[in-house]
């Protein structure tokens, strides 16, 4: 009996905790971008409090004019923000992966004995702050930066390359920074896939290159959902590396939610913001969802 | 001259000195780091024969399989397929399927897609396909099963589709590691008649790893016995069986008495040796060993007669005092210690459900055996 009601608390624990560090903050985060902004402190009026009465907040609710999201709606900034960001986030991605697969794959051919060494030197830059090492990224892409100095001594340009404040930077401190997000799910799938199974193919009749694509690259899939999904998300609401390494020409959205929150002071349209951002963000995450059950369901 | 074993044979291509090998290893070494897994070994196997490889664990037998199929380059010497040198030919141009030891079944296709993926590799148009998977499931009796994934598939339907899948594209050659060692003993004798008669049918030629002897001896037209990366003994497993050349191959197959001793008489046919389990006369072909040399009598247990009173028709007897009885239904099994302390198997065919006067434990009894019973080994 008493072990029943145990199970059932411990079954209960991540609810609690979704509850209270999930459900919870969205429903304020949705509270303030409900609301109408107000020179004060907190900057906002609210429509309605959690501590009135059910049907005093269904009746509130009904009446509700979504002003934020229709002034977000009405200004091409912020949509050109959030195409922008998924732009930037999806190139990201793909050029992530494009790094990031032959990496694993050649970190989990390598000997047995050499695994954890490569391992451990993908996780190693996490020993360091992320703030310092997308800073450090400054020093080497602008002007008179290491890179361009480099190309100059080897003779490849003649003139420095302009990518500090550009997208291109952007894209370089994404890749850099989440290379390990793709590399670590895709090497453990790798890791686990039977040699043999390569052998088998080709023994039947596959090139080795057709092998690689019938069953390394398809056994992989779940992986590399999971290392896209790693970058993507965190990438479309990224701002520190657009703050540090983009220019004034990139628009991200999660830059463009820090200066409405900390410049603007306009906490509602900020959370209107937020809101939409994690909409957008719900659609591949369920279609992530999906796909990941399918490979697992077709990858046992 | 009477023959071994109680088979006549008609295909032998082995002996005959005009036959050309379809396979043929060329002193081939393999090395990986400083192990030497495979060691300067020849052999060859022909046409439409039905060749096992049988060793213990480690010997080397699935190196020499990945080797023909393509997988490992020998480190020293040359292969022959059909004629033509292997070196340097992909596994996929090769006329060869290997059934792995591990099954390497593609987890993200069902069982039909297994098996059709290597016919598909060919460019085989689907309803010939088709009809060739509804075979093969056929073959291996997994019909119900096409649909299913491997990970819903008992060990045994696992392996039976790895079969299938070798054999779907009816290689000229077909190696199988270990094929039917997951399968109960039932369905293993069963699936054995069955790859004989593919194999018959489809004049296939069958390279076959096996542990199991018995497998080795029923489906096999020659058997290799391996050792540390050579090949101790080729030949029919009659041969294999009556005349091992060395104790190892004779231990190796089946059990089998072995009695050490010095030659003290060798003549033409004939040798006698003296040990300290008594003293022996067994037949050779040929000059036998020099005298002084030390040798080993080997006989198996069914050849052994047992007796309460002392044979007077050969000189080849030895005493002792039952140690062990084993029914086994179809033949019972003795252990006797002789007088020297050594322990000698002696196998009696139950020939009727009753018996008088069976022997019991602690009795003392007569062990004989003819001269052309046993082998003599100098190894
Ligand atoms: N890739 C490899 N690298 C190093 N050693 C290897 C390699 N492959 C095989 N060996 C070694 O070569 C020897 C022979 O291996 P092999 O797999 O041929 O044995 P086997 O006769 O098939 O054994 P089993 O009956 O257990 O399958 C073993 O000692 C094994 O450890
Ligand atoms: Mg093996």
């Amino acid at each position: 009996m008493l072990r029943a009601v145990t199970n059932r608390l411990v079954i209960l624990i991540p609810y609690f905790w979704l509850l209270f560090f999930f459900l919870l903050p969205f429903l304020i985060v949705l509270r303030i971008a409900l609301s109408d902004l107000e020179y004060g402190q907190p900057p906002y009026a609210p429509q309605f409090s959690f501590s009135d009465g059910w049907e005093v907040i269904s009746e509130k609710l009904s009446r509700l004019d979504f002003e934020n999201f229709a002034f977000l709606a009405g200004d091409k900034l912020y949509i050109n923000s959030y195409l922008s960001s998924l732009y930037i986030a999806f190139v990201s991605t793909i050029l992530t992966l494009l790094i990031g697969f032959p990496l694993a794959y050649g970190m989990a051919r390598a000997p047995e004995n050499l695994r954890p060494i490569l391992l451990m030197m993908v996780i190693l830059p996490f020993w360091t702050s992320f703030l310092i090492r997308v800073y450090a990224w400054i020093g080497i892409l602008k002007r008179e930066g290491l890179l361009n100095q480099f190309l100059l001594w080897l003779g490849v340009i003649d003139a420095p390359l302009e990518i500090l404040s550009t997208n291109k930077a952007v894209f370089i401190g994404i890749v850099y920074s989440y290379l390990p997000f793709m590399v670590l799910p895709i090497y453990s799938t790798l890791e686990k896939m039977d040699e043999s199974l390569v052998e088998a193919a080709r023994d039947l009749g596959c090139t080795r290159i057709a092998a690689f694509w019938k069953v390394t690259a398809r056994l992989a899939v779940p992986g590399v959902l999971a290392g896209c999904l790693l970058v993507f998300i965190p990438a479309v609401g990224e701002f520190v590396i657009p703050d540090l390494l983009g220019g004034s020409g990139t628009l991200m959205i999660g830059k463009t939610l820090w200066i409405e929150f900390f410049n603007n002071s306009d906490w509602t349209v900020a959370s209107a913001i937020a809101m939409i951002l994690l909409i957008v963000l719900v659609v591949p995450i369920v279609w992530f969802q999906n796909a990941q059950a399918r490979a697992t369901e077709a990858g046992r | 001259m009477p023959s071994l074993g109680s088979i006549r044979r008609s295909f032998a291509p082995w002996s005959d000195p005009d036959a050309k090998p379809y396979i043929s290893f060329r002193n081939v070494t393999k090395r990986f780091g400083d192990f030497t897994a495979v060691d300067n070994l020849s052999l060859d196997v022909y046409e439409r024969e039905f060749f096992s490889l049988l060793g213990p664990s480690g010997c080397g037998k699935t190196t020499l399989l990945r080797m023909l199929a393509g997988f490992e380059e020998p480190t020293e010497g040359e292969l022959y397929l059909d004629g033509q040198p292997l070196k340097g030919v992909p596994p996929h141009k090769r006329p060869v399927n290997m059934m792995f030891q591990s099954y390497a079944l593609f987890p993200h296709m069902s069982v039909a897609d297994n098996i059709a993926f290597g016919l598909k590799q060919d460019g085989m148009e689907k309803s010939a396909r088709d009809e060739r998977v509804a075979q093969m499931l056929k073959l291996v009796k997994l019909e119900e099963f096409a649909k299913r994934k491997p990970h819903q598939l008992s060990g045994g339907q696992r392996q039976r589709v790895a079969l299938a899948r070798a054999v779907a594209k009816r290689p000229k050659l077909l190696i199988l590691d270990e094929p039917l060692g997951a399968l109960d003993k039932k369905l293993r004798e069963e699936t054995q008649f069955e790859l004989m008669d593919l194999q018959q049918e489809l004049g296939l030629t069958f390279m076959i790893v096996t542990h199991d002897q018995e497998e080795a001896m029923t489906m096999s037209d020659r058997i290799a016995v391996m050792d540390k990366g050579i090949i101790a003994q080729t030949g029919t497993p009659a041969e294999i069986y009556e005349a091992p050349n060395s104790r190892y191959v004779a231990d190796f197959i089946g059990s089998v008495n072995v009695l050490e001793g010095q030659v003290v008489a060798s003549d033409d046919g004939h040798v006698t040796i003296e040990g300290r389990d008594g003293r022996f006369t067994g037949a050779v072909r040929g000059q036998g060993p020099a005298q002084g040399k030390t040798v080993w009598f080997a006989i198996r247990p069914e050849k052994m007669r047992v007796s309460r009173e002392k044979p007077t028709d050969t000189e080849n007897a030895v005493q002792g005092e039952v140690w062990d009885v084993a029914y086994l239904g179809d033949m019972t099994i003795i252990n006797v210690r002789l007088d020297s302390g050594s322990v000698v198997q002696a196998a009696m065919i139950n020939h009727s459900r009753l018996v008088d006067d069976p022997i019991g434990y602690e009795e003392r009894i007569w062990l004989s055996f003819s001269a052309d019973a046993g082998v003599v080994l100098d190894r």
